[in-house]
């Protein structure tokens, strides 16, 4: 049968994928044809990389039906499906980085010299530089990837796939880590691809991506199917709102004034390619989201204000005064906190108890003469905050671990409160919190801004950042991309700022 | 050109000289320099029977330090390598004093041993998932144990079979050449260097070593039998410790079942101050030698300027924490 450019490649159908506890995936659909660039798109947790990977036998899923060229597969393993002529880039790259570029092409497949053990390096290299001639890719097979930028190693992962023959070539957000120029190299080797008759699915949050390099558009979210459309027909403020489409949360917003105080400056705060130029303030009282997709840089920008990151450059000042914070200590001597996102991993003593967890910050004020902790004043401490916060707990001396996360985030904020912090950076404080919780959760937070307290809220949850921001400030790829009233401020406005690439090339020109 | 900027990039990288080529050099001329002042210090230093000694006491901790560097750039560790040189060497004096085997059959077999006892090893990391530093301290005392048990706690001369002490102190370059009478277990460690260098370069265990300890995940989604090529790399080490086995009977002419304790980061030393990372990966069996040949030469020089034994101790401590402060320090400079 001849094989023709618009064939059907992939037809994947009613896929389900639970993970414990988690629908990862409900009765997903996606098909490729041959010599096709086709989008998926979709929020943080929509699905993409699972339903991609289970194409790509990383994971199995639970029910479901996969053809390829009109046939039914089993996908059990990544190498099985590399036999099928299925390849996957993935967004962390594989790649091995001491050996060199023709070594990872061809690793496990050899080129063997006389005896069936002895490889035959020559072989190996000239095979390697005929793929990048393919790709009209100038790169020396023999460099080591570890010397190679990100992009010329992606370059390496697409001539990987080509040398598997495959068919079917998948890509997870591979424009994530690029610039503008290496992105535009990206999409001349995609273009190839597609000529050479190859189904390209391209995962990617850059809407206006899509326009330059799609033919068709599959959205997806919160773990479903939404829709297919011709790229050509589709504009991407339609496909943002088949993005965010969701109900939002329907709850009154409880907001009271920020005072006019500047507590906290931040000037062109730079780390690395993660962090650049962030200048933003906060005021007393306030709640300030931060909005972005993960990646976006905020929970480095947090990171780098509590002195738990060196900056590469800083103008931080605390209440008017400026602050040179090299390290946690110092943050907290200005009264600053910081609540990770993994709390267990970075905010909590697992298993000491909740006495001990809320004063482990400030043992200091509570010592005696010899080092000596005053257990009294410990013990009454932690009663007060549990009572104020109501903490549920049989008593103060049960382990942290056995608490529920709303619970633990209460113990995490009881520190901080008794560290007498007057900013507290919340990053995604109601991760793993159950709905009931949530709520709790976010009536304390108001109640700390009604204290004065300034609280800057990172979560990737819009309706968590609608409902609680005085400000939000959105990121995209390291820079503040754009700044919303919290009041009147949608959904769409913050994915349209979140993943606004464009706005980033040019300011950063 | 429109790839223009592309390339740029990759030359400069590329222009940076490779981390461990550059620890390579550095400790060869540490080595240099570390020759030049004993030579300086001590007359007797570069005298003829001093080199050789310096040979003789590089060949064990060499041929141990060759298998460890194996299991090292797979981004795995070997603590057992001392002991089962031991068992080996015990083994080996059973084989052919209890046995009564013929000493080629009784030294093939003592290498077999500690091949062994590498497989097992790679079967406990590889298999069992139990973490190789783990792993192989369990296997240092079961080895260690076994040597005593089977030896009854006393060493087995090899008295009835002379051969075998000549054939390693011998000198068929000696026989040759007359007046070069370098023994021939320093031939052996040069011939193993070489075949475990060509191994790690030319073959397909090489460069599944490689790709091990540089990135086991991606090596395994690449569909690497990751699991076989772990025990494959411990199983190489271990026979490495049972040539080491086989040498030491034969040089002290008995085997010594309470030796070898220590001996493993000798070796471990060795591989570091050779440029191996610890983090895999990275490594070559030049470096090795290098660094085993830094370590008995500072040994050997310290002893003859007088120094007494625990200050060599110190010195050689000192070197390596020196030079895994190096490799950290590169790991640092990566982009």
């Amino acid at each position: 049968m001849p094989e023709a450019v618009g064939d059907l490649l992939v037809e994947m159908d009613g896929i389900t994928k639970d993970f414990p506890g988690v629908h990862a995936l409900r009765d997903c659909r996606f098909d490729l044809r041959r010599g096709e660039v086709h989008a998926l798109v979709g929020e943080n947790g929509a699905g993409k990389s699972t339903l991609m990977k289970i194409l790509a036998g990383v994971y199995r899923m639970d029910s479901g039906r996969i053809r390829l060229k009109g046939a039914d597969v089993d996908i059990a393993t990544p190498r099985a499906a590399q036999q099928l002529g299925i390849s996957i880039i993935h967004q962390e790259l594989s790649l091995m980085p001491n050996l060199t570029a023709a070594q990872n092409i061809f690793i496990g497949r050899e080129p063997r010299g006389m005896l069936p053990f002895v490889l035959d390096e020559r072989a190996l290299n000239k095979n390697a530089q005929a793929l990048f001639d393919q790709l009209h890719l100038r790169l020396d097979p023999q460099t080591k990837v570890a010397n190679l930028a990100v992009a010329q190693q992606q370059m390496v992962e697409i001539a990987k796939a080509l040398s598997h023959k495959a068919e079917v070539v998948i890509m997870d957000e591979p424009t994530a880590a690029l610039t503008e120029t290496e992105i535009d190299e990206l999409f001349r080797i995609i273009g190839k691809l597609r000529e050479t008759g190859v189904g390209v699915v391209h995962i990617s949050h850059r809407l206006e991506e899509l326009k330059r390099i799609s033919d068709r558009v599959t959205v997806m979210r919160d773990g479903q199917y939404i829709a297919t459309v011709e790229t050509k027909d589709a504009s991407i403020e339609q496909i943002i709102r088949m993005m965010v489409g969701r109900a939002i949360f329907e709850e009154a917003r409880e907001i009271h004034e920020a005072h006019p105080d500047v507590v906290l400056d931040v000037r062109d705060l730079s780390r690395g390619r993660a962090v650049r130029h962030v200048s933003f303030d906060l005021h007393r009282g306030e709640i300030l989201g931060f909005a972005g997709l993960v990646g976006a840089g905020r929970t480095e920008v947090a990171r780098a204000i509590f002195g738990a990151d060196r900056a590469d450059s800083a103008g931080i000042s605390v209440n008017g005064r400026a602050a040179n914070i090299r390290s946690p200590g110092d943050a907290v001597r200005r009264g600053i906190g910081y609540l990770s996102e993994d709390r267990k991993r970075y905010g909590l003593a697992l298993s000491m108890d909740v006495e001990t967890n809320i004063v482990l910050a400030t043992f200091r004020k509570f010592l005696r003469a010899f080092g000596r902790v005053d257990v009294g004043r410990t013990r009454s401490a932690a009663q007060q905050r549990v009572e104020r916060l109501a903490i549920k707990t049989p008593s103060i001396r049960q382990k942290v671990r056995n608490l529920s996360g709303g619970n633990q985030q209460k113990v995490v904020i009881a520190k901080w409160l008794t560290a007498d912090t007057d900013i507290l950076i919340f990053d995604e404080p109601t991760r793993g919190i159950d709905v009931g919780a949530k709520s709790e959760i976010y009536h304390l937070l108001n109640e700390l801004a009604q204290q004065g307290k300034a609280i800057i809220m990172i979560s990737s949850e819009l309706p968590e950042i609608l409902r609680m921001s005085h400000r939000i400030l959105v990121m995209c790829e390291g820079r503040i991309t754009g700044e919303l009233s919290g009041a009147g401020a949608t959904q769409e406005q913050i994915m349209t700022y979140a993943t606004m690439r464009e706005a980033v090339a040019r300011a950063s020109e | 050109m429109k790839i223009g900027s592309l390339d740029l990039r990759g030359a400069q990288r590329t222009t940076l000289m490779r981390s461990d080529a550059m620890q390579r050099f550095l400790a060869f001329a540490a080595l240099i320099v570390i020759v030049f002042v004993f030579s300086l210090l001590s007359p007797n230093f570069l005298q003829f029977d001093n080199v050789v000694g310096i040979l003789i006491a590089t060949t064990v901790n060499g041929i141990l330090a060759l298998g460890v560097t194996f299991v090292i750039i797979s981004g795995s560790i070997d603590l057992s390598v001392g002991t089962v040189m031991t068992l080996s060497a015990v083994m080996t004096a059973v084989f052919i004093t209890v046995w009564q085997l013929p000493v080629p059959v009784g030294i093939v077999a003592g290498i077999a041993t500690g091949g062994l006892a590498g497989l097992v090893n790679g079967v406990l990391v590889a298999r069992l998932k139990i973490p190789s530093f783990i792993a192989t301290l369990g296997m240092l005392n079961v080895a260690k144990g076994l040597a005593l048990v089977i030896s009854g706690l006393k060493p087995i001369y090899f008295n009835d079979t002379p051969e075998f002490n000549r054939a390693a102190m011998g000198s068929v370059i000696g026989g040759i050449v007359p007046g070069l009478e370098i023994p021939n277990l320093v031939v052996v460690l040069f011939v193993s260097a070489l075949a475990a260098s060509l191994i790690l370069s030319k073959t397909i265990l090489g460069r599944f070593t490689f790709a091990l300890g540089s990135n086991e995940e991606a090596a395994r989604l690449s569909g690497v039998n990751v699991d076989a090529w772990k025990m494959a790399v411990f199983t190489v080490c271990g026979l490495f410790s049972g040539i080491a086995g086989v040498l030491i009977g034969a040089r002290l002419n008995s085997a010594q079942p309470s030796l070898g304790q220590g001996y493993e980061l000798d070796a471990i030393a060795a591989a570091v101050i050779g440029g191996t990372s610890l983090s895999g990966g990275e490594g070559s069996i030049l470096g090795t030698v290098i660094g085993a040949f830094i370590i008995s030469t500072l040994t050997n020089g310290l002893r003859i300027l007088s120094v007494p034994q625990e200050w060599q101790t110190v010195v050689t401590g000192g070197i390596v924490i020196v030079a895994v402060y190096l490799d950290i320090v590169r790991r640092r400079q990566r982009p």
